[in-house]
């Protein structure tokens, strides 16, 4: 077997904060191919970014500890020095942001700062740089790119910042692109422009992406694979076909039948899940998604209290939850198809 | 359908935007709402949505007269409320409530859940059978909060709590219409349908009228009878809910629908509208239609005049369209790609 281009493995990432310690990421693992994309979705406070940014070496460790395996196309990055992190960021793994301002300088021209990340690694002339910069620009759809290469982030619109931190993102063809609810703070059409354009990106380009977002709507229309997170967990993965077609874990049942429809009957009630997400610090023993769980009782609620369930299978369509294979499918079936 | 509760008509909103060094003088103006024409029966749900930017907001505190009209008349119960003076509208206050985004920043981080709550039956000296203590605990049960966290701070609540608390507060004064502007935006889903939920029980249950802003149509399909869809300060489209969703003549609506990412794998495809560029500034608008920038049907009648808000042919009572080249009611599965770079 082939390894893959991206591997997580056993992840664990810990903060020590005045109030305790913060389990934001706990035992995850996945896999990303080159040219598909993963899904990451989960509420606010389940662990997306923080183990993105953990892919990225980006941890004070100072302040956090983080254990496991992170294999890029076959280097090991946990245990890797800065200097080697600070030559793959840019370079062979890219990051963009629901905020543009975040990665851009107020202070210079875009094309100045798309230049300036190409020149850095690979030592291109000016001329080259800002040529490069003009494609880019070009290539994310920004229209009179040759003339707006010299604007400043402010001069552009929200949507078309978005745009350009792309381009920048893309400058050197990254292998691996992070994309943080890149379309989080964007209006419906202009989400619907940037998710297309990086899925076209993808196709030219074959970059593998991880999208993180809250919204399962994007992740059906963008991603091949999905991670479903809950408290710093993997509570499911599988195809986006197999968890949004036939999910199989209570929370992921919780977060589709919360969600309106569009083309569902008007009268299919929202189920919402009870109570709220837990404290990190505080994870509940066992399946952290038991005291919110309507299913423990046919579990058995010493089985979802004691220990911990893994993700199984191993491969393909795998879940945590120590319901039967029969009784989730049942379940899903009889009590859960017809809210979606 | 019952009376009419309130009725916005001709409705304007524009916001100055000061400039010069040393005198500061008018430069401009936002056009934030212009010739707004919107009616809520009683106890009826009506969606506004739209894109950010585009009114929404500027029209619920029009709609709740916390803002002033520039031009255009607010009925409330048959009476023009537009130009009243504080005095004035003090009776119909507590008819008229307000629900927001961000409940943290409309609840005072100083005073208990209890005294936030009670805080306007003190205001307007009501003073409900049982004593206003008793209703507060009522009323934290009717939302869906412990009546013994009485006592607590804002701070203890998470955000899904928060807001069925600024949802208390509204209905201590037993308002007849709530303007709820983006009441479950800032939530998790599974949180969102609890408050959701929650709002769709009240309208049911106790007779109130919503004014329901938000961006996410799935949302305002699912809790209003009516909507209205706005753009750039203006209502391009408005109908019963069926007509909107099933039947859309706006250019617009189309495009906003077919935007909507669908977390459903196994429908069927869909018409995909990808429009170019976003919204321009109100400061400036376009003339005539709006939307005729961003429009794959615009012509040059488009640029010249405006197109009315109007029944078209073929249309049900009640939806109205503002668009000279309306798509057909039963166009769907088209592909209109006006993006550059998606166009290859
Ligand atoms: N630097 C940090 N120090 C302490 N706690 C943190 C830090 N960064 C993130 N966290 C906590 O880790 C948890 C996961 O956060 P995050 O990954 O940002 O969630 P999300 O899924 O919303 O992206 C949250 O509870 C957050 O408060
Ligand atoms: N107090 C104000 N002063 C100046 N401009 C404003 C003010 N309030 C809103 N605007 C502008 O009016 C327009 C409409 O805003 P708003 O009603 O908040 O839109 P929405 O709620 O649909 O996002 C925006 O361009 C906004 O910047
Ligand atoms: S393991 Fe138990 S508590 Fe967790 S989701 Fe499954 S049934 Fe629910
Ligand atoms: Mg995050
Ligand atoms: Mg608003």
């Amino acid at each position: 077997m082939t390894t893959p281009f991206l591997s997580v493995r056993d992840l664990t990432v810990d903060f020590h904060t005045e109030d305790g310690v913060v389990h934001a990421v706990d035992g995850l693992s996945f896999d990303v191919e080159k040219g598909t994309t993963l899904g990451i979705v989960g509420e606010s406070g389940s662990g997306k970014s923080v183990t993105n940014l953990a892919i990225l070496g980006l941890h004070n460790p100072a302040h956090s500890r983080i254990t496991g395996e992170i294999t890029l196309d076959g280097d090991e990055l946990v245990r890797a020095p800065k200097s080697q992190l600070e030559r793959l960021r840019g370079n062979k793994v890219a990051m963009i942001f629901q905020d543009p301002l975040t990665s851009l300088s107020p202070y210079h021209s875009v094309g100045r700062q798309i230049g300036e990340t190409f020149r850095k690694h690979t030592g291109a002339s000016r001329k080259e740089a800002r040529d490069r910069a003009v494609e880019m620009l070009r290539r994310v759809g920004i229209p009179h790119a040759q003339t707006r290469v010299d604007d400043y982030p402010h001069q552009f619109s929200g949507g078309m910042r978005q745009r350009v931190m792309i381009a920048m993102a893309l400058v050197c063809d990254p292998d691996l692109l992070i994309a943080d609810e890149p379309t989080t703070a964007l209006d419906v059409t202009v989400q619907a422009q940037i998710i297309d354009l990086l899925k076209d990106l993808q196709q030219q380009f074959g970059t593998a992406i991880i999208l993180i977002t809250h919204d399962l709507g994007v992740v059906a229309g963008a991603a091949h694979e999905v991670l479903v997170m809950y408290a710093g967990r993997a509570v499911e993965r599988g195809t986006v076909r197999e968890v949004l077609g036939s999910p199989r874990h209570p929370y992921t049942w919780g977060l589709l039948s919360s969600m309106p429809r569009l083309h569902a009957p008007v009268d299919v009630p929202l189920v919402p899940v009870r109570g709220t997400p837990p404290s990190l610090i505080n994870v509940p023993p066992g399946c952290p998604f038991h005291p919110r769980c309507d299913f423990q009782a046919l579990a058995g609620p010493d089985m979802c209290r004691g220990e911990r369930p893994e993700l199984s299978p191993h491969r393909g369509h795998g879940d945590a939850c120590y319901l039967t294979p029969a009784q989730k499918q049942d379940i899903f079936i009889e009590q859960i198809k017809e809210h979606l | 359908m019952s009376e009419p509760l309130l009725e916005m008509s001709g409705l304007t909103k524009h916001f100055p935007i000061m400039g010069g060094l040393i005198v500061k003088r008018q430069v401009a103006q936002v056009h934030a709402v212009d010739g707004v024409d919107l009616t809520v029966h009683a106890g009826e749900s009506v969606g506004l949505v739209g894109e950010s930017g585009c009114g929404k907001s500027t029209t619920g505190r029009l709609a709740a007269r916390l803002l002033e009209p520039t031009a255009g008349t607010v009925r409330y119960r048959g009476r023009d409320i537009a130009h009243s003076s504080r005095r004035e509208l003090k009776p119909i206050r507590p008819e008229i409530q307000m629900i927001f985004q961000d409940p943290y920043s409309s609840l005072n981080p100083r005073q208990t859940v209890g005294g936030i709550i009670r805080g306007p039956m003190e205001v307007n000296g009501i003073a409900p059978p049982g004593g206003r203590n008793a209703r507060v605990r009522e009323l934290l049960e009717i939302v869906g909060l412990n009546p013994e966290h009485y006592n607590r701070f804002p701070h203890e609540f998470s955000g899904g709590q928060r807001q069925r608390i600024g949802i208390a507060r509204a209905l201590a004064l037993e308002p007849k219409l709530i303007i709820a502007d983006e009441p479950v935006s800032a939530l998790d889903v599974s949180i969102q349908a609890q408050v959701v939920n929650l709002l769709q029980a009240l309208q049911r249950d106790l007779g109130i009228a919503f004014l329901f802003i938000a961006h996410d149509l799935a949302i305002v399909r699912h809790f209003s009878q009516r909507v209205a869809v706005m753009y750039l300060g203006k209502i391009v489209e408005v109908a019963d809910r069926d007509s909107l969703y099933e039947r859309p003549r706006h250019p617009y609506t189309h495009a906003l629908l077919s935007a909507v990412p669908e977390a459903d794998v196994t429908a069927e495809p869909r018409e995909r509208i990808r429009l170019a560029g976003d919204v321009p500034s109100p400061i400036d608008p376009p003339s005539g239609c709006r939307f005729r920038t961003r429009c794959w049907k615009a012509q040059d009648r488009c640029a010249t005049e405006e197109p009315p808000l109007v029944r078209l042919q073929g249309n049900r009572d009640g939806h109205l369209t503002a668009c000279h080249f309306p798509e057909d009611p039963t166009s769907h599965g088209g592909n209109v790609i006006l993006d550059p770079a998606l166009q290859h």
